[in-house]
């Protein structure tokens, strides 16, 4: 057998619901390889045994009651730093925030703690999710399982570099540009962006409030299907939130076939720009759908030369303003400054102690896009092009029912080879913002390894809004012709990590 | 701070055209605040209606309050404005201490209602036509309280505290047009045009509408222009001018400093002032220009607020009288002359009057009750008529007695002391202090004849006709019988007896 922690979540859940074993003796052999490994890949900011074996301990007694709580009952989890939890410190990566505990958890917080899931740790992240590395993390990168000398992406690194290092079977992100999709492309794993509104953001720190979406980071399509399933659903908290429900991912995923599969490929996301090794991966991914009788068709989409340029508009404007109740005057970190401590001049040297420098770029940028007499060039040119986005992919889903792209450019970077070029590191997420932009999901699935650098690479499947299911059949699909090939999932194939 | 100069009165009006425009915001009184479920209440301990969202955690979301939109909508119909099939939020960004979010949601450019009208009649009976630009939603903030130095205001103060009960309270703002034309009645106009807008909102009881509470607060912009000169002056806005006597002296200083400046060949800096009730003047506050800044972008945390057709007419249906159309048919009703009727209206005791006169009495006697007797009393113990602790309904069945003869009005005065004294019903009071008209005339008539036995000089008199000389024994009569009789019927009764 498996060692346990190298099992998916699905398997965990049907050996727990089968009574072979117990929550917490799958949440302890977690938290005891976090405990170990973490110093290695800082995946967690904060852990807890004590919060982790209680939860377990409540699962347990659930289901010797005859409750089974979700489809994942009992299956420990790790959880973005980003979202608010009452019995751990939430910093969003900042030290604005450090030591600050939430008066209240975030609704996806409290729906798997209502489905039975122990959760073992926040996770780090790019300060308030800004950036694609972890490198922007007030409290150190995290690193890449792959490769430790490796940025394991970001925002959402602490969940990918926790999922695929096997310091959690499961993990929660939250996307805005990428930020759970280019992860998991760079480290093998698979991470879905929802719908907009499929996952109630109540509780979620914001980054850009129409473009943040929570979504599942796991080592396999299933994983994240039956995690979309547990956190998905109407809040009354969020009022972006979705009334209709998007049918089950798991059933999705369970039934798939190819049948009548029509795929398109964006003109403007296959050709240039993209690492030799990736470009390889993409084009094997889409011989192997073609072997299968997939209609593949190539659509355009013109407008998305522009969508970088509307998303570092729109995200840093909607920014400014939410990262504005970040004063001192109510939580967090309050600085006082030399001279007469007057409140403008104790919120901004709070502010100027307690974000890091890219925190302040967007912030100084979104103010910008926002003054009067600039706010039309700016951020109504680019609500203009987000509209064009959305055209040209509604022309597209006319044509085809997914959309396929390399999920990133390149395979994981090296720790401090971008971190001083902003643009560098802006241009990770040329494939993955469209989504955003436009409120559709996504997913990244790995397809192999770069044959330069034999680190792995995603492809990206777009689907309809609200037409998840669509995508996570895809998802299947494409992982299932890797899996026949390989023998396992690709992260099988990562090195092993071991405690120093 | 030294008073400014000021023009006359006659002499500014003499030499400008008098443009005013006026913002009036109105607290609404919903159970909830605006967007999240704590209690919309006045004068809890400091920071005890809060939760996550009024004061803005990380992470937490506003969720529009259905009620607060619905009276929203039911200001705008009674101002005769249209309803705006859909609406985003806004925010407004700017620092300070009592705005949590350091943003204000609010509506910018598609406010709920616009385009209304309100006429308002002045004293002469002249009626002025303002036209209403809009009506929109917000939210209110929170209270600062200044402690430590001389003024009570933020500058040279020690510290001050923060108070989030009123963050996030309901408010509605109607923003009238420039008024033009109102000459020397522009401060009439303006106070009888809050008064209007504040019997409008209480009729509808969409708010409190407590002036001294804060529930309808009043900015009022005023300019001057050269008499037959096209383009509007620079305007100042006083800010926060608090109960209606202080909206007609506010508008009357700001024309007479104002006209000083100018007629003096000075400029007026366009500014927010501040109204000083106690000193009758306002104060210069901050420089406001339009280069004011509050980056106002779609509040992207809201869905637009989309009221049905079908909502908006139930909502009218709903609409009580308006006070003005009401006033107009009981003064009708009742036939009050002119001065009697203004008289209960400044007296705000229209309500009570037409109760009164709804359970049966006369209005006339309605009138004198509540104008008189009970005002007169309600002044003497220092109280407000309206909360004396006597009903509409007591009053007119203490009339009701009067009218059938069993009361004389001093005996009624003493059923209406022993009411406001706790001691019961009018029947019970009649009871208790043994107030009865006697109408069994055989005690009546031995008391009269046996006063008439004991001055045969007055029987003499009566009997030869000089009628008037009754009254010398009307009074012992009444002595005897304790006054629980009709004086007129024992005049009637003696002029009987006598001539026997």
């Amino acid at each position: 057998m498996t060692e346990l922690v190298f099992k998916t979540a699905a398997e965990i859940a049907d050996l727990i619901a089968s009574k072979e074993i117990s929550s917490q003796e799958v949440t302890k052999a977690f938290y005891d390889r976090a405990e170990a490994l973490n110093p290695q890949t800082n995946s967690y900011l904060y852990q807890s045994r004590e919060n982790a074996m209680a939860a377990a301990v409540s699962a347990d007694k659930a289901q010797a009651e005859g409750k089974i709580l979700s489809i994942l009952h009992g299956v420990p989890i790790a959880v973005k730093d980003n979202l608010t939890t009452t019995d751990a410190p939430t910093t969003s990566g900042s030290k604005i925030l450090e030591g600050w505990v939430p008066q209240y958890d975030a609704t996806v917080v409290k729906k798997l703690r209502a489905s039975g899931l122990p959760i073992l740790g926040k996770t780090n992240l790019d300060e308030f999710a800004m950036g694609s590395s972890t490198e922007y993390s007030a409290f150190g990168p995290s690193r890449n399982p792959w490769d430790l000398d490796r940025i394991p992406g970001g925002s959402g690194g602490g969940s990918s570099s926790a999922v695929a290092g096997h310091l959690a079977p499961i993990a929660i992100g939250s996307d805005t540009g990428g930020s759970i999709r280019y992860p998991a492309a760079v480290t093998g794993s698979v991470g879905a962006k929802p719908t907009y509104g499929a996952v109630s953001r109540y509780g979620l720190i914001a980054l850009a409030s129409s473009l943040d979406q929570i979504g599942p980071v796991s080592n396999t399509v299933l994983d994240s299907a039956l995690l979309q399933d547990v956190i998905s659903g109407h809040d009354p908290h969020d009022s972006t939130s979705l009334k209709d429900s998007l049918g089950s991912m798991t059933d999705a995923v369970k039934n798939a076939d190819v049948k009548g599969l029509r795929v398109g490929i964006v003109k403007q996301l296959s050709k240039d720009g993209f690492q030799p090794g990736v470009k390889a991966c993409f084009d094997d991914t889409i011989a192997k759908l073609t072997a299968q009788g997939v209609e593949v068709v190539e659509v355009d989409c013109p407008s998305f030369e522009y969508a970088i340029a509307a998303y570092y508009l729109i995200l840093p404007a909607e920014a400014s303003s939410n990262l504005a109740k970040f004063d001192s005057v109510r939580f967090g970190l309050r600085v006082a400054p030399e001279g007469n401590p007057t409140i403008e001049r104790v919120m901004a040297a709070t502010r100027e102690a307690g974000f890091g420098p890219e925190v302040k770029r967007r912030i100084i940028l979104g103010t910008y896009a926002l003054s009067s007499g600039y706010y039309d060039a700016y951020y109504g040119s680019a609500q203009k092009v987000r509209t064009l986005i959305q055209q040209d992919l509604e022309k597209a889903f006319s044509q085809v029912d997914v959309l396929l792209t390399p999920t990133a450019p390149t395979t994981a970077f090296k720790i401090g080879e971008k971190v001083n070029d902003p643009i560098a590191m802006y241009l990770n997420d040329v494939a993955t913002i469209p989504a955003n932009l436009a409120g559709i999901p996504g997913m990244s699935v790995p397809n192999g390894l770069a044959q330069e650098d034999g680190l792995p690479s995603g492809v990206q499947i777009l689907a309809p809004a609200m037409q998840d299911a669509q995508m996570y059949r895809v998802g299947a699909i494409i992982e299932k012709l890797y899996t026949d090939e390989w023998g396992s999932p690709l992260i099988a194939k990562a090195p092993k990590l071991e405690v120093k | 701070m030294a008073k400014e100069q000021l023009l006359s009165y006659e002499d500014a009006l003499d030499k400008f055209e008098v443009v005013i425009g006026l913002e009036v915001h109105v607290e609404l009184n919903t159970k909830s605040k605006m967007f999240c479920g704590c209690a919309n209440v006045f004068g809890s301990e400091p920071n005890t209606n809060v939760c996550p969202i009024c004061i803005a955690l990380p992470g937490s979301l506003p969720a529009v309050n259905r009620k607060a939109v619905e009276s929203s909508i039911a200001i705008g119909l009674a101002l005769d404005c249209q309803i705006a099939p859909t609406g985003r939020f806004a925010r407004k960004n700017y620092f300070y201490p009592d705005l949590a979010k350091n943003f204000q949601t609010s509506q910018y450019d598609e406010p709920i209602a616009f385009e209304g009208k309100i006429d308002i009649e002045l004293e002469s009976g002249e009626v002025h036509t303002v036209l209403i630009e809009r009506a929109h939603m917000e939210e209110d903030a929170g209270k600062l309280t200044h402690v430590g130095g001389a003024t009570g205001r933020i500058q040279g103060a020690e510290y001050s505290l923060v108070d989030y009960n009123r963050a996030g309270v309901p408010l509605v703002e109607i923003v009238t047009k420039p008024i033009f034309g109102a000459g020397d009645k522009a401060p009439e106009l303006a106070a009888a045009y809050v008064r209007a807008i504040r019997e409008i909102v209480k009729a509808m009881d969409v708010s409190d509408a407590k002036m001294e509470r804060g529930n309808v607060r009043c900015d009022a912009n005023v300019s001057l222009r050269p008499k037959g000169q096209e383009k509007l002056g620079t305007r100042t806005e006083t800010k926060n001018v608090n109960s209606l006597r202080s909206v007609e002296n506010a508008v009357r200083y700001e024309i007479q400093r104002q006209g000083y400046i100018l007629a003096n060949g000075g400029t007026i800096t366009q500014e927010t002032r501040h109204w000083h009730e106690d000193r009758g003047h306002t104060s210069s506050g901050r420089p406001k220009s339009d280069a004011d800044d509050y980056r106002y972008f779609p509040e992207p945390d809201l869905v637009p607020v989309q009221p049905s057709k079908e909502w908006i007419e139930e909502i009218r249906a709903s609409l009580p009288e308006m006070p003005s159309l009401r006033r107009r048919r009981l003064q009708e009703e009742w036939g009050f002359a002119e001065l009697e009727f203004r008289d209960v209206v400044n007296s705000d005791l229209l309500d009570q009057v037409e109760d009164t006169v709804k359970a049966g009495a006369a209005p006339q006697a309605a009138r004198k009750w509540w104008t008189g007797e009970l005002a007169r009393i309600a002044n003497a113990e220092n109280l407000v008529v309206q909360d004396l602790s006597i009903t509409p309904l007591q009053v007119a069945q203490i009339q009701k007695l009067i009218d059938a003869g069993d009361l004389t009005d001093r005996m009624a005065r003493d059923v209406v002391a022993g009411v406001l004294a706790g001691e019961g019903e009018p029947a019970q009071v009649i009871e208790k202090r043994g107030l009865k008209v006697v109408k069994d005339d055989g005690a009546l008539i031995e008391a009269i004849d046996k006063a008439l036995a004991s001055q045969p000089d007055v029987l003499e008199k009566i009997r030869e006709g000089k009628v008037q000389a009754a009254g010398a024994v009307i009074g012992a009569v009444m002595q005897a019988m304790r006054g629980q009789v009709d004086a007129a019927r024992v005049r009637e009764l003696i002029l009987e007896r006598a001539s026997k």
